[in-house]
């Protein structure tokens, strides 16, 4: 990355120098395949393990519980699919409950899942961000398999109301399996109580300070799983190929560094992130704010400007060297108008006159005060350019 | 490089990941202008190429990367949809014949890609297209490019000066070969890359069930121009007026589409005679300068059809000999030799 003002954690974290220290021995000098019998594969296997020991502990999970996996949207897709796919097969149950602000690696898994002949309801999300309750339990019955609805949301970093959502299930739907998609989570709240009674849990380790490539499926119990990646039976037989060893102990210890500085950060950020956005909504005319901020977690700031175009506003950003995003990003770079901000009802207007600043670990005050400074002067270019939204 | 541009000029490339853009934004960064690449996302649907997939993002992202200069991508998908995607269905809908590249340089390109150029701060949007501009005193002038063969100032006709004053064509001064050679020569990926040839937002060969798939056509029959019914057909969409080949009636002598009378249905066939007109009546006149009534231009109904001796008086061009009739829908451009002085659709 080039100099600037990173404010974009929610999609990538820089790694912390804990997990980069951490997983350094593995990438060269103890390189074993963690699947060999000799002495330089049990190094690694003791690695892995210990990883593994260490990411359940801090997930409120036991070590059998974790699977690792190459990121966050297989973590879904392992969820989703898996345990719909794993009921059917044992009980005929053939519902699928999401909602329709998800991250694409449910959404797009709930919908191959429908294409398999699920029936699939994707429930409403309130003008607050949060999931529309009365819908979800609406959508419940002694047929739903699966029920995924994510603990924050990507886009407006809302913290959605899990235990509810467990309960609604424990009395409607209980054989239901829950999951829940916690990948914007873990710097933030303490996913080991949020997640407790939720079957499945994802996280992934770039959003937290580990390296991109790498997360974990927690799958308590003996909830039914059906792989997704058949081979060599790693991963209790549910995530087969040669395990990821460095990712792994990067995650480990970038985990374990988040959570020992979880409260403090928490507290530290959320001012700057209140002091970011109500200095906007205060500088900058017909500006509104994304979310209900009450219940979102500290480092998301997500706000509109009315008549301004979230495309232009973050090209002028970038030029000035200030990284933010909108909507979410496809694969060929293009903002996609946010899937999120409509669940919501918001009006299409707004939605592409809406960006997200979010901060992390390493946001200062001298981020904010640039972002003050810049955001208001590029919005302000603009709307004398009258480029409406 | 002493007789080049305002050294500070900032640049913003239409970079669709073919050849040309990627030349362009090449010749652009030598010739010292500050560059910055972009590649719209027109379309989300299915496509064989163009400007819209993936895949041509890609390598506009690479050969922005190769050249050292930052690159965005602007969706305007909403944009293209309403201003090109649909008016073309439309058109077809309703017996005309589209030519989407045109309203795409119209309301897209020189549209809200321009207007978001200028926001941003940049002095001016690039193109690949081959055609040159001239400055002429102060005024401009928009000239075919240097390889006729390749000359696209016919889907430009729309431009005035405003849209001239900001606009750079790098390629047009380059036959198709140079802008190859000078690709191959900077190592860029994109320097064997086939040309676009059809329709980007529709796979080669399915025009007709893309717009049986957004719009209700109608059977009907097809008369000859006594008014006799000869033949029917599965909807006026499938035709075009000077179409020969593909109407489904045997008949001896050669048979045209003379007319499509889209409130009846009907497709009127004829003999080559039936096709020839004097004149055409254009709408939606624009013209790069001052209006420009003249009786020795050369007018060119098609990208790449032959210019033709003509005289525009109003918004009527007078062939000095009788033509083929231009289907309704396309462009006629007019030039004064290389010079293109404006142009119209044909209704």
């Amino acid at each position: 990355m080039s100099d600037g003002v990173y404010l974009d954690y929610a999609a990538s974290t820089p790694m912390r120098s804990e997990a980069l220290q951490a997983m350094e021995p593995f990438l060269a000098m103890e390189f074993g395949n963690p699947s060999g019998g000799h002495r330089a594969a049990l190094a690694a296997k003791n690695a892995l393990e210990e990883a593994r020991e260490s990411v359940a502990d801090l997930l409120g999970a036991r070590p059998n519980d974790i699977v690792f996996t190459a990121g966050g949207t297989e973590a879904d897709n392992l969820a989703v699919k898996g345990a719909a796919r794993a009921a059917r097969a044992a009980t005929s149950a053939n519902g699928v409950v999401t909602a329709r602000f998800e991250h694409k690696g449910v959404l797009a898994s709930v919908d191959r899942l429908e294409s398999e002949g699920f029936r699939v309801t994707r429930i409403g999300v309130g003008h607050d961000g949060i999931v529309a309750l009365d819908q979800l339990a609406d959508a419940l019955d002694a047929t739903t398999a699966v029920v995924s609805v994510m603990l924050v949301n990507n886009e407006v970093g809302t913290i959605q109301p899990l235990d509810q959502i467990v309960e609604l299930v424990g009395a409607r739907a209980p054989r239901a399996v829950v999951h829940t998609d916690a990948v914007q989570a873990v710097p933030w709240i303490d996913v080991a109580s949020a997640a407790a009674d939720a079957d499945l849990v994802a996280i992934s380790a770039h959003k937290f300070g580990g390296p991109k490539g790498v997360g974990a499926l927690v799958v308590r119990g003996n909830t039914p799983l059906e792989p997704l990646v058949e081979g060599g039976g790693q991963e209790r037989g549910l995530r087969s190929g040669t395990s990821n060893v460095a990712g792994a102990v990067a995650m480990a210890a970038a985990l374990r560094a988040t959570i020992d500085a979880r409260a403090a950060d928490s507290v530290r950020i959320g001012t700057l992130r209140d002091r970011l956005v109500d200095g906007l909504l205060s500088t900058v005319p017909e500006s509104f704010e994304n979310g209900d901020r009450t219940r979102k977690v500290a480092g998301n700031a997500h706000v509109g400007f009315r008549g301004v175009e979230a495309e232009s506003l973050l090209v002028l950003l970038d030029i000035e060297g200030l990284f933010a995003a909108a909507g979410s990003s496809c694969s060929s770079g293009a903002t996609e108008p946010s899937h999120v901000l409509d669940a919501m009802g918001m009006p299409r207007s707004d939605a592409l006159a809406s960006i997200r600043l979010s901060l992390g670990f390493a946001s200062t005050d001298a981020d904010v005060d640039a972002a003050l400074h810049l955001v208001p002067r590029a919005v302000a270019q603009l709307r004398a350019a009258g480029v409406a939204a | 490089m002493s007789n080049g541009p305002e050294r500070s000029e900032k640049v913003l490339v239409a970079m669709s990941g073919g050849v040309d853009s990627s030349v362009a934004a090449a010749l652009l960064r030598d010739q010292g202008y500050d560059v910055t690449g972009v590649t719209l996302k027109l379309w989300g649907g299915e496509s064989d190429s163009g400007c819209c997939s993936v895949s041509d993002v890609e390598d506009a992202r690479r050969v922005a990367a190769q050249l050292g200069i930052p690159h965005y991508v602007f969706n305007l998908a909403d944009d293209f949809t309403r201003h090109v995607v649909d008016p073309y269905v439309d058109a077809f809908t309703t017996g005309s014949t589209p030519n989407p590249c045109v309203e795409c340089n119209r309301s897209i390109k020189f549209g809200r890609l321009l207007d978001r150029a200028v926001a941003l701060g940049f002095d001016r949007l690039a193109t690949g297209h081959h055609a040159r501009v001239r400055r002429v005193g102060d005024a401009y002038a928009l000239c075919r490019g240097v390889d006729t063969a390749k000359d696209q100032s016919y889907v430009l006709y729309m431009l005035g000066q405003s849209a001239l004053s900001r606009t750079l064509f790098p390629v047009g001064e380059l036959t198709k070969a140079d802008v190859r050679a000078t690709a191959a020569t900077l190592g860029l990926r994109t320097a064997e890359k086939p040309e676009s040839m059809d329709v980007c937002f529709i796979q080669r060969g399915q025009r007709t069930a893309f717009i049986d798939a957004r719009a209700t056509t109608s059977p009907g029959d097809v008369v000859d121009t006594a008014g006799v019914v000869v033949g029917h057909h599965d909807g006026i969409d499938r035709f075009t007026v000077g179409q020969r080949r593909g109407l489904g009636i045997a008949t001896g002598a050669r048979r045209y589409v003379v007319d499509i009378d889209a409130p009846r249905a009907t497709v009127m066939i004829g003999s080559r005679g039936d096709l020839l007109r004097g004149s055409v009546e254009l709408r939606d006149v624009s013209f790069v300068g001052a209006p420009h009534p003249g009786t020795d231009l050369l007018a060119q109904a098609r990208a790449h059809g032959e210019p033709v001796a003509a005289s525009l008086e109003g918004t009527t061009v007078t062939f000095l000999a009788r033509q083929p009739r231009v289907a309704p829908g396309q462009v006629v451009a007019l030039y004064d030799g290389d010079v293109l002085v404006g142009g119209g659709i044909a209704t």
